[in-house]
């Protein structure tokens, strides 16, 4: 089986700065990888490496059997939480079903009971039948993001790429979203890319890590990529992994794995 | 003022008629850009490019070519330099405030040129529906075909790309290229609005009955209608109101269009009002924290 994520000898440069070099990684089908590390890594970069947006300096780079940016119909991507307009004439169900065909052509006329039905079945896998037809700016940051998952789920996508997904939610809600792209690899093969700053609550679905930190790496499962020897390594400096219970946390200088808050890590990358 | 025996004979009249056709068509386009130019913030953009379909229609006089082809070279040079100049987002405003007032400036100075009558001169900026000829009808009618197609291509992507950028691109909108289309399509829209309601009031058809609309509908489709309705309203009622006292009908058209909007806001500041009356009078069994 042919990878649904592939780069080869890829680097990633602007000017004289240096992201990641020597990257080779193949993400399979059905896999879920978590990429982590502070802000300023090269995490978004990445991703926009994978939609085609960003070119590499080196290497080469295929994403659904496609070069990046050819075959981004079979991506379903999730950005990071940002509010939306709250005069912003458009209703839930109108941004899940832009996530099934808006890229097509056309009105859009044909095929709407087909469509309406699929949408239908996304908003409530989310669990946001509830308040998907109101129009978006009137929902709150958590409702938005449930329909962000249906948005990039409906098109059941071969790829699906996640920017920090669980940001503004709460945990339950964590829970949810976490399981239902959990559940979509594992009944339809989907790949997944997961960047995150916080690895505890999708430990128990990652099957491996990509771990950034100022130009290094480590590719691993979570057992081998989450040691104290191996970030000690990564970040050039004493780290403590702590495990508690079913939960890791990271202690040490410039480390804020365990931070939920991004800017807290802004800071943490500061100094 | 308002005489209706001389409204219904001025009515009987083709050159009127050919004015409410006119009139109906460009309604139509703003009617249907409208919502996406709202959508997009382009509100400025639309404005500083209705001030150079101005300039390009007083060009068009000094150079005794038709009005319309004027107005639209002026509207297209103006959609191509702010999509150039203002990629950035920050630059935007800036670039149409310097772009617009530029525009106007060499505008006046076109029209001081001029040698003929003064009212053609006053008819580019606050509109003079009634000097709608056979041949500004036609270039109405193919520009308007012309739109609409374009529009019927581009319509889905455009939107989705309009409301949520980085997930449309990512699935493979090609949003940097549509953006200066729908530019140029604006560019029409303007040269459009330059030759009946006139450059200053262009907003009132692009974007006043698209923003009453967005206020009490959230589903694009209906807004789209609502827009189309709302401009009709303005641009029919504008003219056949203007007929009788003889006042330009860009007077009427942007009056009955604030009207409009205003009923459309306190229609929907009302909705809102009672939805969160009937809400909190629902009985909750446990207190609600949070």
């Amino acid at each position: 089986m042919t990878a649904a994520i592939s780069l080869h000898a890829a680097r990633l440069a602007y000017g004289q700065r240096v992201l990641w070099q020597d990257l080779e990684l193949a993400v399979e089908p059905g896999e879920f990888l978590a990429v982590l590390g502070p802000n300023g890594s090269g995490k978004t970069s990445l991703l926009r490496v994978l939609l085609g947006t960003q070119a590499l300096s080196a290497g080469t780079v295929r994403v659904a059997g496609f070069a990046a940016g050819q075959g981004n119909d079979r991506i379903g991507y999730i950005p990071q939480q940002r509010a939306m307009d709250t005069g912003l004439a458009l209703r839930g169900t109108d941004l899940v079903a832009l996530g099934l065909d808006g890229h097509r052509w056309g009105i859009g006329l044909r095929g709407r009971k087909q469509r309406k039905q699929r949408v239908a079945e996304a908003v409530d896998a989310v669990g946001a039948s509830a308040y998907a037809g109101k129009p978006l700016g009137q929902l709150s940051g958590g409702e938005q993001q449930r329909l962000r998952v249906a948005q990039a789920l409906v098109g059941e996508p071969d790829v699906l790429l996640c920017d920090e997904p669980l940001l503004s939610l709460d945990l339950a809600h964590q829970r949810l979203v976490s399981e239902l792209i959990d559940r979509r690899r594992t009944e339809a093969g989907t790949a997944v890319l997961f960047v995150t700053h916080e690895i505890n609550p999708i430990l128990s679905y990652v099957d491996r890590l990509l771990y950034l930190v100022g130009g290094r790496f480590r590719i691993g499962t979570p057992d081998e990529v989450l040691t104290s020897a191996t970030l000690s390594e990564l970040y050039g400096t004493r780290v403590e992994v702590i495990r508690v219970a079913d939960q890791i946390h990271v202690a040490g200088a410039r480390v804020a794995l365990c931070e939920d808050e991004p800017h807290h890590l802004e800071h943490a990358a500061g100094h | 003022m308002f005489d209706f025996e001389l409204t219904a004979t001025l009515l009987g009249m083709s050159f009127v008629q050919e004015a409410l056709l006119a009139g109906a068509i460009v309604a139509l386009i703003a009617g249907v850009l409208g919502p996406l130019v709202v959508t997009r913030r382009m509100s400025f953009a639309v404005h500083g490019t209705s001030e150079l379909a101005f300039t390009g229609g007083a060009a068009a006089l000094l150079l005794g070519v038709g009005l319309g082809y004027g107005a639209l070279a002026g509207a297209i040079v103006a959609a191509l330099l702010l999509g150039l100049l203002g990629q950035r987002e920050s630059d935007r405003d800036s670039v149409i405030g310097a772009v617009l007032a530029f525009g106007l400036g060499v505008g006046v100075f076109l029209l001081w040129l001029y040698p003929g009558r003064a009212s053609n001169k006053f008819g580019l900026l606050v509109g003079q529906i009634t000097a709608v000829d056979s041949t500004n009808l036609i270039f109405m009618v193919g520009a308007g075909i012309l739109v609409l197609a374009v529009l019927a291509v581009i319509y889905r992507p455009l939107l989705f790309a309009s409301v949520d950028q980085d997930v449309a691109i990512a699935r493979g909108v090609p949003a940097k290229v549509l953006a200066p289309i729908f530019a140029v399509l604006i560019g029409i829209a303007s040269a459009m609005g330059v030759l009946t309601v006139g450059a200053l009031l262009v907003l009132a058809l692009l974007i006043t009955p698209a923003a009453a609309a967005c206020r009490v509908t959230a589903s694009p489709l209906r807004a789209t209608l609502l827009a189309v309705l709302f401009a009709e309203t303005a641009m029919l009622g504008g003219i056949v109101l203007s007929l009788a006292p003889g006042v330009p009908v860009s007077a009427f058209v942007t009056g009955i269009s604030f009207v409009i909007y205003v009923v459309c806001r306190v229609y929907a500041w009302w909705r809102a009002r009672t939805r969160r009356i009937s809400e909190s009078a629902e009985p909750q069994a446990f207190p609600v924290s949070g």
